[in-house]
């Protein structure tokens, strides 16, 4: 299994091939708290790093959902579209937000590994 | 400015509250379990919500009070019996809302329950029309806690069985500890439920009495998505100095007795009831399950401009979006279709009936 990388923007990110899978951070979700609506990308779609892909809206806010590298979006993930509350249950693994298939890999190494992401979020909530 | 804190600060972190920055208060936005579960909680058992950062203005004095107050709150009060409560306004002279309030008739004189980020400007409003002929206390060492749901009757009722004669907005006076309380039955929930009135040095132990019984601590998150489903106004989002009670539709509160009387506004309200508003607040509900929140324009079929969401989120209990805002009153009739403007993109929505969630409230006992 490939290494999960991290965004400053609370998004995940894996690699299984050439496919990237990303979703939002067990730490975004507890900061939201409960989420009751989400949109996703547009299939096909195609979007620079840092670029919006997305909202999600809890009990008490919207917050836009970013890419952390560049693509084309090849899979969303309906399941959390019907029932966002699962994104509060298991954001890190099947509540992912959409798969898309990466422009250039090396964007990857912009991002932090799990230790960086959890002294970021750490630091950034205190 | 100083944060402050409510009595109840140590039981709200021992509870795990998320304390958030508040009308100049440090209160509980949520508690561990989450605003969604908090709320359900609320409609299903007994909440316990700390609103001790709410002004309780105690108004003492003789006969005269009652017609001077006559004339600044657009109500009954000649009529309103002894332990008896209404809902009304402190208004301007354009009859913009400078606070919404519960008015009760006590023993020798009143208690106005004000909004937090209004009551200091409010007890200087008050006082100064009363010219400083009567005492008043805006409370510093009371708390208020409410108690709302279906259960909140039988958790109170086990340390006061009196507690259950009381109607819907009516009060009384009780003893908790050979201390003296006051309790309306009253809310902010659309549920059954009570508002103590308790002094500052008992009400930690009286609430953790209420939680051994049952009850939850409620942050207030999961108040507002209750108030909201019940069609309730926040003050500060639905209702404030530029609307109206008529514009709020809230022209039940307005005496019909008091009409043709003189009080701050008294005028602009009169030809409001009588020739009708431009704007007017509705809710409104969007067809898709995104959620339209305050600010969101509003537009008509044609793509015109005619309104503003002044409050909107997920309703738990009706399981879907809901919002209030105001419409050109031409807009204002159930199922008009709308469109709101959400990140750049127009949804379709209704405008319906108030509230979204039928209210449970005792009316007799």
């Amino acid at each position: 299994m490939s290494e999960v990388k991290f965004s400053k923007e609370h998004e995940w990110i894996k690699l299984e091939g050439e496919v990237a899978i990303v979703g939002i951070t067990k730490h975004a979700t507890e900061m939201l708290g409960d989420i009751v609506f989400v949109e996703l990308p547009e299939k096909g779609s195609s979007i620079e790093k840092d670029g919006t892909a997305g909202v999600v809206e809890s009990t008490k806010a919207a917050s836009d959902v970013y890419t952390p590298v560049s693509g084309e979006i090849i899979d969303t993930n309906q399941t959390i579209v019907d029932d966002p509350a699962k994104i509060n249950e298991d954001p890190e693994g099947a509540a992912w937000f959409f798969k898309m298939k990466m422009k250039d890999s090396s964007e990857m190494d912009s991002l932090m590994n799990k230790e960086e992401y959890d002294k970021f979020a750490k630091e950034s909530s205190s | 400015m100083n944060i402050k804190e409510t009595s109840l600060i140590n039981l709200h972190k021992s509870q795990g509250a998320k304390l958030v920055e508040f009308a100049g208060y440090n209160m509980p936005i949520q508690y561990s379990e989450g605003i969604l579960k908090e709320h359900k909680f609320t409609r299903s058992n007994c909440g316990v919500f700390d609103v001790s950062h709410m002004g309780q203005l105690f108004i003492y004095g003789e006969d005269s009070l009652t017609k001077d107050l006559e004339k600044i709150f657009p109500i009954d009060l000649q009529n309103l019996k002894k332990n008896q409560s209404k809902y009304s306004f402190l208004m301007n002279e354009n009859g913009g809302i400078y606070d919404d309030l519960i008015i009760t008739k006590i023993n020798k004189g009143y208690l106005v329950i004000l909004n937090a980020a209004c009551k200091n400007n409010d007890y200087k409003i008050i006082k100064e029309k009363l010219n400083d002929n009567y005492k008043l206390e805006l409370k510093k060492d009371l708390s208020l806690i409410a108690l709302q749901g279906p259960d909140a009757n039988n958790i109170l009722g086990k340390i006061l069985p009196d507690i259950k004669n009381l109607r819907f907005m009516h009060g009384g006076e009780f003893k908790f500890d050979n201390f003296n309380i006051y309790i309306t039955r009253s809310g902010y929930t659309g549920e059954d439920g009570f508002e103590v009135s308790i002094p500052n040095e008992i009400a930690e132990n009286f609430t953790k009495v209420l939680l051994d019984n049952g009850s939850k601590l409620i942050g207030l998150g999961a108040r507002d998505t209750l108030r909201l489903e019940a069609g309730l106004c926040l003050y500060g989002n639905d209702i404030d100095i530029d609307t109206t009670p008529i514009e709020a539709n809230l022209k039940w509160a307005i005496s019909k007795k008091r009409i043709d009387d003189q009080y701050p506004g008294s005028e602009i309200i009169k030809k409001q009831i009588e020739l009708g508003v431009k704007k007017l607040r509705v809710g409104i509900k969007p067809d898709s399950k995104v959620i339209a929140r305050a600010n969101t324009k509003i537009f008509n079929e044609e793509n015109k401009e005619i309104g503003k969401i002044t409050s909107g989120t997920f309703g738990p209990s009706v399981e879907h979006p809901i919002s209030m805002g105001y419409v050109d009153s031409n807009y204002s009739s159930i199922d008009t279709k709308i469109f709101l403007e959400i990140r750049g993109k127009k949804v379709s929505a209704n405008i319906c009936k108030l509230p979204f969630y039928q209210k449970n409230y005792v009316k007799e006992v």
